[in-house]
């Protein structure tokens, strides 16, 4: 083991991390969340045609490999004359990723929140959608959160897909020393651990999540 | 009558093969107490469900004086059908306020934001006023230091009484009570029927549905008696219990005051 190129290319690996793979996750995250709630409304719609879009967005999501997903956006969409640079392209498959993901949580999430919830946010006069708004996504959110940090913790771990598509982030720069070096073994394992400690210090941030929401339970 | 504040006429509802309720009949005056009684299965939570139309009957008229009336008529189809559906059901809500079998209380928020909730998100009263009357509801039935407490921090008496005052915040012309005790132990029952019998006392006009017959016969000004999905019988309190007419009627009340015969 070389430990000292171990340590030089420690901090080039982190700062990947931290300008590539985090901002990343979080940007897509943040988008994929919105398109989740939007999808999961979607499945829960009295509108039957409307049921029906929400089910075949979350089985085409869920249906074909995000690699694949992300090559079609990247290397397919410049036939049709559309071309995004690596960085839009990733944020748009990855969001849609977990919106098609998420989707299926926060669906499963207002379901269970008991039926007298609704009733009772009738009952002091609220529309559906208030009730919705006000009583039910409240309490579904609190439930929805360890699943969901498990989708995020995952799209963690596969923002690596994207050094397939050129986007400079924690593995692209693992794998660009490894190039240079012909240290693969040292240089993978030195990415495992980074991916290992980014992950571990954002389940704390779970956790704090969680304890926040935990209050009224 | 020109006083009936609501009048039911001719209710349906079936849930799939189960035809729930076969045709009934009520009439609410103001400042009446209307207690339902009856096996379970007979259709009495139904019924008060159908009142505020947390349920849609499949036929029937429900008419609030100076309201609107609503006629029934088979199950909606369209998606149009369910959404006119749901501005009948929307307008009867407005004049009455319902507490729950299980009090149903939002679990995050605490028991002032549960009362004001109504009162400042639908009726749009100034949130300092909704929390000064809200404050004062809860003073009454003995919770104003619980103001900030969340619904878990209450005994199920507690939250009942709060469900209670949620319901009296909105200030409706009519209280809707579905079982307000049967889930509750046995010691907390008191708590819950004087504050009901207060309210009843102060003129409120209120349909309770309950098992507490000592309650119905004490504070209600006429009891029916569900049976099947149809009134069986009507009446004064003090006829109904001391001098059932109806046989199914005895064998009911025999059945709650004697258990063990």
């Amino acid at each position: 083991m070389d430990v000292e190129l171990f340590l030089d290319s420690w901090w080039p690996i982190v700062l990947g991390g931290l300008t590539g793979t985090i901002p990343l996750a979080l940007m897509s995250f943040a988008i994929g969340l919105v398109i989740a709630l939007g999808v999961a409304l979607l499945r829960l719609s009295t509108h039957r045609a409307l049921r029906a879009a929400g089910r075949v967005y979350v089985s085409v999501i869920r249906g074909t490999p995000l690699l694949v997903q992300l090559f079609v956006i990247f290397y397919g969409l410049p036939t049709l004359g559309v071309t995004i640079d690596p960085w839009p392209s990733a944020i748009v498959a990855f969001s849609l990723n977990v919106g098609g993901y998420a989707a299926e949580v926060i669906r499963a999430a207002i379901l269970s929140v008991p039926q007298g919830q609704w009733e009772a946010g009738y009952v002091v006069g609220m529309s559906r959608q208030r009730t919705l708004r006000r009583i039910i996504l409240p309490q579904a959110a609190r439930v929805s959160v360890p699943p969901l940090s498990n989708t995020f913790i995952s799209l963690v771990k596969d923002t690596s897909l994207a050094s397939l598509i050129l986007v400079t982030e924690l593995f692209r720069k693992a794998r660009e020393i490894a190039d240079f070096t012909s240290e693969f073994l040292l240089l993978y394992l030195e990415a495992a651990i980074i991916y290992w400690i980014f992950c571990t210090v954002l389940s704390f941030g779970q956790d704090r999540i969680e304890k926040k929401l935990e209050q009224y339970v | 009558m020109s006083d009936a504040l609501l009048t039911a006429r001719g209710i349906h509802k079936s849930f799939g093969d189960n035809h729930v309720l076969r045709g009934i009949d009520l009439e609410v005056r103001r400042g009446q107490v209307v207690a339902l009684i009856g096996p379970s299965g007979s259709g009495k939570t139904t019924m008060l469900r159908s009142l505020n139309g947390l349920e849609t009957p499949d036929a029937g008229t429900l008419a609030f004086d100076g309201g609107p009336s609503v006629t029934f008529e088979g199950a909606p189809r369209s998606g149009r059908a369910r959404r006119a559906a749901e501005a009948r059901r929307t307008a009867l809500r407005d004049r009455s306020a319902m507490v729950f079998q299980h009090h149903n209380l939002f679990p995050h928020k605490t028991v002032l934001q549960n009362v004001t909730e109504g009162p400042v998100q639908v009726q749009r009263v100034p949130r300092a006023q909704a929390e000064e009357r809200g404050r004062a509801l809860l003073d009454r039935v003995g919770l104003a230091e619980k103001a900030d407490a969340y619904p878990r921090q209450l005994s199920g008496g507690q939250q009942q009484r709060v469900g209670i005052v949620r319901a009296l915040a909105l200030e409706p012309d009519l209280l809707l009570f579905d079982e307000p005790t049967s889930s509750l132990d046995p010691e907390l029952v008191g708590d819950v029927l004087s504050v009901m019998k207060g309210l009843a006392d102060e003129g409120w006009t209120m349909v309770v549905v309950t098992h507490e017959l000592q309650f119905a016969r004490s504070v209600a000004d006429e009891v029916l008696f569900l049976d099947g999905g149809v009134v069986a019988e009507r009446g004064a309190p003090a006829q109904l219990f001391s001098a059932p007419r109806e046989e199914r009627t005895r064998q009911f009340l025999h059945r709650i005051l004697h258990p063990l015969d």
